[in-house]
């Protein structure tokens, strides 16, 4: 397999003071590189038929999840297992939280354990913060309100990248509920920081006013996905046609205007979406099943993705990680 | 009755020697002493007879009427462990004023003679400097009835406000305007239209964008302000704007002033002096209502405060409890505190770098916030009651949470240096802060 120590040391260095992965705004180009670069690492490992790698041997990663999810909590659980960390998972429902426990006493009751990593889903932006203020873990964030998925942004650049070899210099449109969207505030910053070109394109309720500050276009016209080279696929989530937050006049109208068809795409754009997709509704079963959807992929890059951010955030510690690899490598 | 409450004490005697007396009111600005016998200025020149009294040397010191705060939660009754009428006016002492008015949106509201009866009777036991109680305008600040404002003024109120909420009714509004004329006493408004601020946590602009929270957008707060104006002209009755941030308010507020309606406005030295860029800390204590807004907003402010237009600064000093602000910010309430910290903060922002002169700024916190509310304003004057701030320009300190009175200390300045230190206060013929 590929000796991650010796492509560490092909890797721009992670400055000493990242102790967390919280927003995308936190990192610099090199910081990107080094995670994507260390992600292809991890790739050949997951070939083999023994998966499971010693790196993280002795480490324990919590999840602790807010919010329901299914792929990235599970993305989460089985990048840590793989790295052999010791894994808690923790939802919110049937935890103290049901009993009126704040986010503070929740994360210190946890950080009394002593783990390496908390990973944190919750429906507040700001939530990450509060819990590395709180413990002396290394915190990443699995999406924060509507503020940010880091993780979900660097695995969409992956993919992208590997699908088309480079990221610099393409066109993406973010398509859909930009508004109300983690990920789209992610991926923004983390396609313009690696020199892609991003329009967002959807409803103008749904479009918040003064987003192209953070460096992308804007066009309410569906017709504005054909100059792309990526259509990124938002999902849109029905209660924001509840009243009183309406924002769109209907679903229907929605997915008639801005729904993601075969008709409105070219060949070779190639379709992602961070799921879970509303076939119909956003997205076109036609569109979802198509060879140029990378949505699958997308999954398949989490894993990957995931595991180089627990490795990266983690070999900086005390614990002698690069002789746990070397061994393996032996 | 009086409208301004609190616990009396022994007048002072004292002698304050050699400060730069400051008053823009009375047109003062030279080196004198004063001095205040049985807490009534009795002299003002370059040299005065100590006559036995305490001596305060204030050499490089400068002597201004202390300040007067238009807006102050002092959480009682009902959050006492946030604050009470001791502590907050203990706080108020320590930023140098000499009264506050203090709002009505507490448990229950100040809506009744009853209610606002025991706050007089706390207040002249233990309130350490002047308080005025305002009233709310309509029962529980539901917006739907009247308070009975002619009682509440007979029992003491210093004016009507439903702040913390707007008076969505633009009839009540004209109702209110119309019935408080009786009373002498003014009415104060928080302009926020609700349907336009629904699910706002932040200035709605680019920073919320990529943050991701929901945007105030500044129109909720001029559409209102457009509104209230449009009916205090209607009924050429004076009207005061609370705790202003936007630009296009204090173009509201200027437009009708030149066309003569008799209307007022105030300005937090947050908004005076920050931006929603500050919000990029998540930290809850840069969370209010209304939001810190643009740079163009905070430039309007701060030239409206040059002006004139916003003639008053007002903390909008609301405490909360720290596990109420140690939490997600959208999950924290909206409020900072304010009045240990609003001389300093201002001073440090705006009189050092230049952008408001230390006279502008001195009746702006004093005269300014007073005339609003139809209150003498303090003045340095032979036969005046003594209300008086000794100011350090050249003191340096450091803002931490155990240097509060206040019972809360969610300061959006915690941890900073700023420049400019209240030594003194007199408040009501009465020492009530020295530093």
């Amino acid at each position: 397999m590929t000796d991650i120590r010796l492509v560490r040391e092909e890797l721009p260095p992670r400055p000493p003071g990242r102790r967390h992965l919280i927003s995308i705004a936190d990192l610099t180009r090199d910081d990107v590189e080094r995670l994507l670069a260390t992600a292809r690492s991890f790739e050949s490992a997951l070939e083999r038929e023994m998966k499971k790698l010693p790196t993280l041997r002795g480490r324990t990663v919590v999840n602790l999840f807010f919010e329901s999810s299914t792929r990235t909590s599970s993305s989460f659980e089985l990048a840590a297992k793989r790295l052999s960390a010791d894994v808690m998972s923790i939802k919110a429902s049937g935890s103290a939280v049901d009993k009126g426990e704040s986010l503070k006493d929740t994360a210190l009751t946890l950080g009394a354990y002593g783990p390496d990593v908390i990973v944190i889903r919750h429906a507040h932006i700001g939530a990450p913060q509060l819990v590395a203020a709180v413990t002396s873990a290394h915190v990443v964030n699995a999406g924060d309100g509507k503020h940010q998925h880091p993780t979900q942004a660097l695995l969409d650049l992956y993919t992208i990248e590997q699908e088309f070899g480079r990221i610099e210099g393409l066109h993406v449109a973010i398509v859909g509920d930009v508004l109300h969207s983690r990920v789209a505030r992610s991926d923004i910053q983390a396609l313009a920081l690696c020199g892609a070109r991003v329009t967002l394109v959807g409803p103008p309720t749904l479009i918040p006013r003064g987003i192209e500050a953070m460096g992308c276009d804007i066009s309410y016209d569906i017709g504005a996905l054909r100059d792309a080279d990526v259509v990124y696929v938002l999902r849109m989530q029905r209660e924001r046609m509840e009243e009183g937050e309406a924002y769109m006049p209907s679903l229907r109208e929605y997915t008639a205007r801005w729904g993601v068809t075969p008709e409105r795409l070219r060949p070779g754009q190639r379709v992602m979406h961070p799921g879970p997709m509303n076939r119909g509704v956003e997205i076109d079963p036609r569109v979802a099943d198509a060879q140029e959807a990378l949505i699958e992929q997308q999954v398949r890059s989490g894993l990957v993705v995931r595991m180089a951010v627990l490795y990266d955030l983690l070999t900086h510690g005390p614990v002698a990680v690069e002789a746990a690899v070397a061994e393996e490598v032996a | 009755m009086a409208v301004l409450h609190f616990r009396e004490g022994r007048p002072e005697d004292l002698v304050l020697r050699g400060a730069r007396v400051l008053d823009p009111v009375s047109g003062i600005d030279a080196k004198l002493s004063v001095r205040v016998d049985q807490g009534v200025i009795t002299q003002l020149g370059e040299s005065v007879q100590p006559n036995g009294h305490q001596i305060v040397e204030a050499d490089g010191l400068v002597l201004a009427p202390a300040f007067v705060d238009p807006h102050v939660h002092l959480r009682t009754p009902g959050r006492e462990d946030e604050e009470s009428i001791a502590t907050g006016t203990a706080a108020a002492a320590a930023g140098g004023y000499c009264a506050i008015l203090a709002m009505p949106n507490t448990e229950p509201v100040v809506d009744s003679a009853a209610v606002l009866g025991a706050l007089v009777e706390r207040a002249s036991q233990e309130a350490n400097v002047p308080v005025g109680f305002l009233a709310a305008i309509s029962k529980g600040q539901e917006g739907r009835e009247l308070t009975e404002m002619a009682d509440l003024a007979a029992a003491g109120a210093a004016g009507f406000t439903d702040d913390g909420r707007p008076v969505v009714s633009a009839g009540l509004m004209r109702r209110a305007l119309q019935y408080h004329s009786l009373t002498g006493r003014r009415i104060a408004v928080h302009c926020e239209e609700p349907t336009l601020s629904r699910g706002g946590h932040m200035h709605e602009g680019p920073v919320s964008a990529e943050l991701g929270f929901g945007g105030y957008p500044s129109v909720a707060e001029s559409l209102m302000v457009g509104r209230d104006l449009a009916i205090a002209a209607y009924e050429g009755q004076p009207l005061h704007l609370m705790h202003l941030s936007a630009s296009e308010s204090v173009e509201l507020l200027q437009h009708a002033q030149a066309a003569g309606v008799r209307a007022t406005g105030e300005a937090t030295p947050h908004h005076l002096c920050l931006t929603d860029e500050a919000v990029r800390s998540l930290d809850p204590n840069v969370k209010m209502n209304p939001p810190l807004r643009a740079e163009q907003d905070r430039a309007a402010l701060v030239d409206g405060l040059r002006t004139g237009v916003v003639s008053a600064v007002a903390t909008d000093h609301a405490p909360h409890a720290r596990h109420e602000k140690e939490v997600p910010f959208e999950e924290a309430p909206f409020g900072v505190t304010g009045l240990e910290t609003a001389f300093s903060a201002l001073y440090t922002h705006l009189v050092e770098p230049g952008l408001v002169s230390l006279e502008t700024l001195l009746e702006r916190m004093s005269a300014g916030p007073a005339r609003a509310y139809g209150l003498e304003p303090p003045r340095i004057a032979v036969g005046a009651r003594a209300n008086l701030v000794l100011l350090d320009s050249r003191a340096d300190w450091r803002v931490t949470e155990d240097g509060f009175r206040s019972r809360s200390s969610n300061s959006w300045l915690l941890g900073r240096t700023l420049s400019g230190r209240v030594r003194l206060t007199v408040a009501a013929g009465r020492v009530v802060h020295e530093a």
